[in-house]
């Protein structure tokens, strides 16, 4: 930690990179998404000095000591409940966390279903690499069924959780997806994440090289891309395909179906809906791929408005101060009956 | 309130003291008895210590034994340190009533029963299979038997309440008769009925009719030969109010908060018996406090964290089970070295053990309780009232020092009252730390930075600079970090000097509390040594038996960790050293591990506090020895 004295009033990169060397794998997909996010920040004009990086344990979790910004690398599961004490407290700061999805979905899974519902202001990334990364190569709670790892060397007989159904089922009011392999995409999707008053949850395909290479190559490789990713954008047709000919549509049963746009028409695709009151839409968009081998939507799936959880609890001691005044100790310590020994 | 003209007036004798117990169902509103009879005490000036007792389920069988919920009271002319031994007065309101209770209460005491009750039905519950009222077994005892449920339904029959309804008066009743027989004064319950279910008028009502009922009766019933007064106490003179621990403990965490000119951040998962610290401070937002109901206890302990890390005192309450779960994360802040503050209302375990009974058994878990070499300090209230110094002091320490400090308070402790003459505010110490706002070393070119673990060469606390700070940005994390730059580092040598820093800045605040507390009353061979609520009962012990030619020292930890710097040699001065503990002789264990002084642990894990006289006779025990 050397000379880090605070930039002037535009950043560069070279504000928001630290001293540290991260000590990622060579090749793996968190030096990229480490690299976004120092380059998002210069443009979103986020001060270092307010910014704060909070995360639990794992690859992922190391984040923070590369960003020459505030940070707090804690424990396993609890970034959540961390920031959230943060946030309250302190409004005035970016608060971001970030985790692996051991860390978020298996031993913190509890924190992160009450960040989201309670809404508090914070940017969760959780970085999916269907793996345990940091303790060498166990399943976790994102492995495909049958996984084989060294700790299921029969493969894994567990169902694994969508993060995003997981988010949606709490009601987050941002929910996103995007992946390591796309630089302007991953940009694109944070700084909505940024710009968003409450909890936003963005879940980042990343890939283990070391651990469980390619897991997400069938739908990231570049030229996997059209036919594989479907970018969600709002108020449009819910469309993919190098020249847009494939689509989504709500069956008459509600179930949401790929088609050839060809074959229904263009007027009866599914446009998407970020803003929809509630969360059934992005949630049916969330179960349409059963894993990254199928057509997978990426993007922003929800972003609504909610009441956002330290303004709310700001609210409550202003509202607590007009209506009893500000506290007085003297006067709290004799309420109650007293009575004078002379 | 009657006319007593044709009444021969019940002579009036003096005591020095009353212990009184009141029982009744978990519905018949004994606590708010005890705690009415309580006040009017207070204001009678007398000196009190109050300890209810209430059973863990919310709402048991109406009439078992296991709904029984009690609360005994200690009114004296002099001052007082325990809710009393053996109570003198027992008030049953029904049989399960007598039948828990009825063991405790001293040979030739007075049993005061709601003799309505006492129907087929409620033996049976009770599992009596005769009437104790009738077949001998309140014999040796003065009795009274008091239909107190027909009259009070009888004087609430012209009121317009149902009878269901004037049935549940009949605490107040109960109250009424004692009130009048302990000569308390009467203005003040009123006042209070008055006050509490003003808004509901045929409560207050029935509520009043009942009290009056019962001060009524006493007076013309001719069944008490006598009434007795207990004088006011001669209390050191200034403003009183009543108070238990757990109110006491959430005020100093709003006092230490002004004077560390800092906001307070409390977040915790209910747990009883510290609930209450949660209920009283969601209640003072007028004074900046953020309350914050986790999740569980792990997330409370890390939003109290964060809220450290972001420069706001993080405080966390709870009990035993939280505590356990909290390791972890405290073992953070300890490593990230951030001031927080973990308040642990101890009850019995281990695991749900007695969630409404009384222990201090999680010293161990306090003192030892994190993986690694995990030392922090460590503080215990010991009365009611001086709870609201504990928590001040627990602030301070985290503050100053930037470390995890663990304050241990007790079920006895939290639910206890006790007359608390009120401190002027401006005693209190300045708490308050800076902020580190600029740069703290130069690095080798002779630029200025930021060193996150360069040391305050004096406290060993390494400086607190708060996201939003120019200039000092910094990450801090549970991974070893090296010695000054807080780098990540795996180093052996670092590892080993890290961790004994971190040791060596706790054991530095042995310099910065007070020496042990003793009390004396000339030479001794004999020493009392206590921590937590035992003060109390240990307090009245050796008063006991001092006029009895017993030469006994009373010493008191108020800091468990680190101990007081003279601990060791004021222990050495003793022949033989007695530890009562509300355990298995946690204490006990430290102070023969530290000082090799072979000390005579007592024990009592029995949900209930030590009375005085179990104190009195171990020392009586140990004296006879010598
Ligand atoms: C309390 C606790 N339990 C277990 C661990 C060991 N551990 C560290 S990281 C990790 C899982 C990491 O997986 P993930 O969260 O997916 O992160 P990744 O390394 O894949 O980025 C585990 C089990 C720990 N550090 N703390
Ligand atoms: S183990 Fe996997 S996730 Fe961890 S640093 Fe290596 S490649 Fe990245
Ligand atoms: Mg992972």
């Amino acid at each position: 930690m050397s000379t880090e004295t605070t930039a002037g009033p535009t950043t560069t990169k070279a504000d928001w990179t630290s001293d540290q060397e991260p000590r990622w794998c060579p090749g793996c997909g968190d030096y990229s998404i480490l690299s976004a996010m120092q380059l998002l920040m210069p443009q979103l004009g986020a001060r270092p000095e307010n910014t704060v990086f909070v995360s639990g344990i794992g690859c992922a979790a190391r984040f923070p000591y590369y960003m020459k910004t505030y940070g707090m690398h804690g424990i396993h599961g609890r970034a959540p409940a961390l920031a959230t004490g943060l946030a309250t407290c302190r409004p005035d700061l970016d608060v971001w966390v970030v985790g692996g999805d051991g860390d978020m979905l298996s031993i913190g899974g509890n924190h992160l279903l009450h960040s989201l519902r309670r809404n508090v202001n914070i940017k969760i990334l959780l970085f999916n690499n269907q793996i345990y990364g940091l303790t060498k190569g166990q399943y976790s709670p994102t492995s495909e069924i049958g996984k084989v790892t060294k700790s299921t060397p029969l493969g894994s007989v567990d169902e694994p959780l969508n993060p995003l159904s997981v988010a949606l089922g709490a009601e987050a009011t941002f929910v996103a997806r995007t992946h390591d392999m796309d630089r302007t995409h991953m940009q694109e999707t944070f700084r909505r994440a940024w710009e968003h008053s409450g909890a936003a949850f963005v879940e980042v395909y990343q890939n283990c090289n070391v651990f469980n290479d390619g897991a997400f190559a069938e739908i990231t490789k570049k030229d996997k891309r059209p036919s594989m990713l479907i970018a969600l954008e709002h108020g449009e047709p819910i469309r993919f395909g190098a020249e847009g000919e494939r689509g989504v549509i709500m069956s008459r049963s509600g179930e949401l179906q790929l088609v050839d746009v060809a074959d229904v028409g263009e007027d009866n695709l599914l446009v998407h809906d970020e803003r929809a009151e509630t969360p059934s839409l992005a949630f049916a968009l969330s179960r349409l791929a059963s894993g990254p081998f199928m057509p997978t939507p990426v993007g922003v799936f929800r972003a609504t408005e909610g009441p956002e959880y330290a303004s709310q609890v700001a609210r409550q001691l202003a509202f607590a101060q007009d209506r009893s005044g500000p506290g007085d100790l003297e006067a709290l310590l004799r309420s109650r009956a007293t009575w004078d020994v002379y | 309130m009657t006319d007593t003209a044709t009444q021969q007036p019940a002579s009036r004798l003096d005591l020095d003291r009353l212990v009184i117990r009141f029982a009744g169902d978990s519905g018949d509103g004994m606590q708010l008895t005890g705690d009415r009879f309580t006040s009017a005490s207070a204001l009678f000036g007398n000196d009190l210590a109050t300890l209810p007792d209430f059973p863990a389920e919310i709402r048991a069988p109406a009439g078992t034994l296991h709904g029984v919920s009690a609360f005994q009271v200690q009114v004296a002319s002099d001052t007082v340190t325990t809710p009393g031994d053996a109570p003198t007065v027992l008030v049953a309101m029904n049989p399960a009533a007598l039948r828990s209770e009825l063991g405790r209460l001293e040979a030739g005491g007075t049993v005061i029963v709601n003799s309505d009750a006492f129907e087929e039905r409620n033996l049976d519950k009770a599992g009596y299979s005769d009437d104790p009222l009738a077949d001998g077994t309140l014999d040796g005892y003065a009795t009274y038997l008091v239909p107190m449920t027909s009259l009070t339904k009888e004087v609430c029959k012209d009121l317009g309440v149902k009878p269901r309804d004037a049935e549940r008066s009949k605490n107040f009743f109960a109250l009424g008769v004692v009130s009048w027989l302990f000569d308390r004064p009467v203005q003040p319950t009123l006042d209070w009925i008055e006050m509490k279910f003003g808004k509901r008028p045929l409560v207050a009502a029935a509520n009043t009719a009942a009290f009056k009922a019962g001060h009524a009766f006493g007076e013309t019933a001719e069944m008490f030969q006598a009434t007795y007064t207990v004088r006011p106490a001669e209390l050191e003179p200034g403003t009183y109010t009543s108070i238990n621990g757990n109110t006491a403990l959430s005020w100093g965490l709003i006092a230490a908060a002004q004077q560390a000119k800092l906001p307070l951040f409390l977040a915790s998962y209910p747990i009883t018996p510290a609930s209450d610290i949660l209920h009283e401070l969601s209640g003072r937002k007028n004074f900046g406090v953020r309350t914050f109901q986790a999740e569980d206890e792990i997330a409370a302990v890390c939003a109290a964290v964060g809220a450290s890390f972001g420069g706001h005192i993080g405080v966390t309450t709870t009990s035993g089970p939280g505590l356990a779960l909290k390791a972890e994360t405290i073992g953070l802040a300890l490593s990230i070295e951030l001031p927080l503050v973990v308040i642990d209302i101890q009850r019995g375990g281990p695991s749900t053990g007695l969630p409404t009974k009384t222990e201090a058994s999680d010293l161990n878990l306090a003192l030892y309780g994190r993986h690694g070499e995990a030392p922090l300090p460590v503080v215990a209230a010991y009365s009611p009232s001086q709870c609201f110094f504990a928590a001040i002091e627990a602030v301070r320490i985290a503050l100053k020092y930037r470390t995890p400090v663990i304050l241990l308070s007790d079920g006895y402790l939290a639910n206890g009252s006790e007359p608390w003459r009120l401190p002027d505010l401006d005693d209190l110490p300045d708490i308050s730390v800076d902020f580190t706002t600029a740069f703290n070393d130069t690095d080798e070119d002779g630029a200025p930075v930021f060193r996150p673990y360069k040391r305050d060469p004096e406290t060993l606390a390494r400086p607190w600079a708060i996201p939003g700070t120019p200039d000092l940005m910094h990450r801090v994390g549970g991974l070893e970090k090296e010695e000054v730059t807080g780098n990540i580092s795996y180093a052996s040598a670092n590892h080993r000097r890290m961790t004994e820093l971190r040791a060596a800045k706790v054991d530095g605040v042995a310099a910065d509390i007070p020496p042990t507390m003793l009390d004396s009353d000339g030479p001794a061979e004999m020493a009392v040594l206590s921590w937590g609520s035992v003060w109390g009962a240990v307090t009245s012990a050796v008063r006991r038996v001092r006029p009895a030619g017993v030469a006994v020292d009373h010493l008191h930890l108020t800091h468990l960790n680190p101990l007081p710097a003279d601990l060791g040699e004021v222990l050495g001065r003793y022949r033989s050293v007695l530890v009562p503990e509300m355990n298995l002789g946690q204490l006990a264990s430290v102070v023969r591990s530290r000082y090799l002084i072979d000390v005579q642990s007592i024990t009592k894990v029995e949900g209930v506090p030590f009375t005085a006289s179990e104190i009195a006779a171990a020392i009586a025990g140990a004296a006879g020895e010598h």
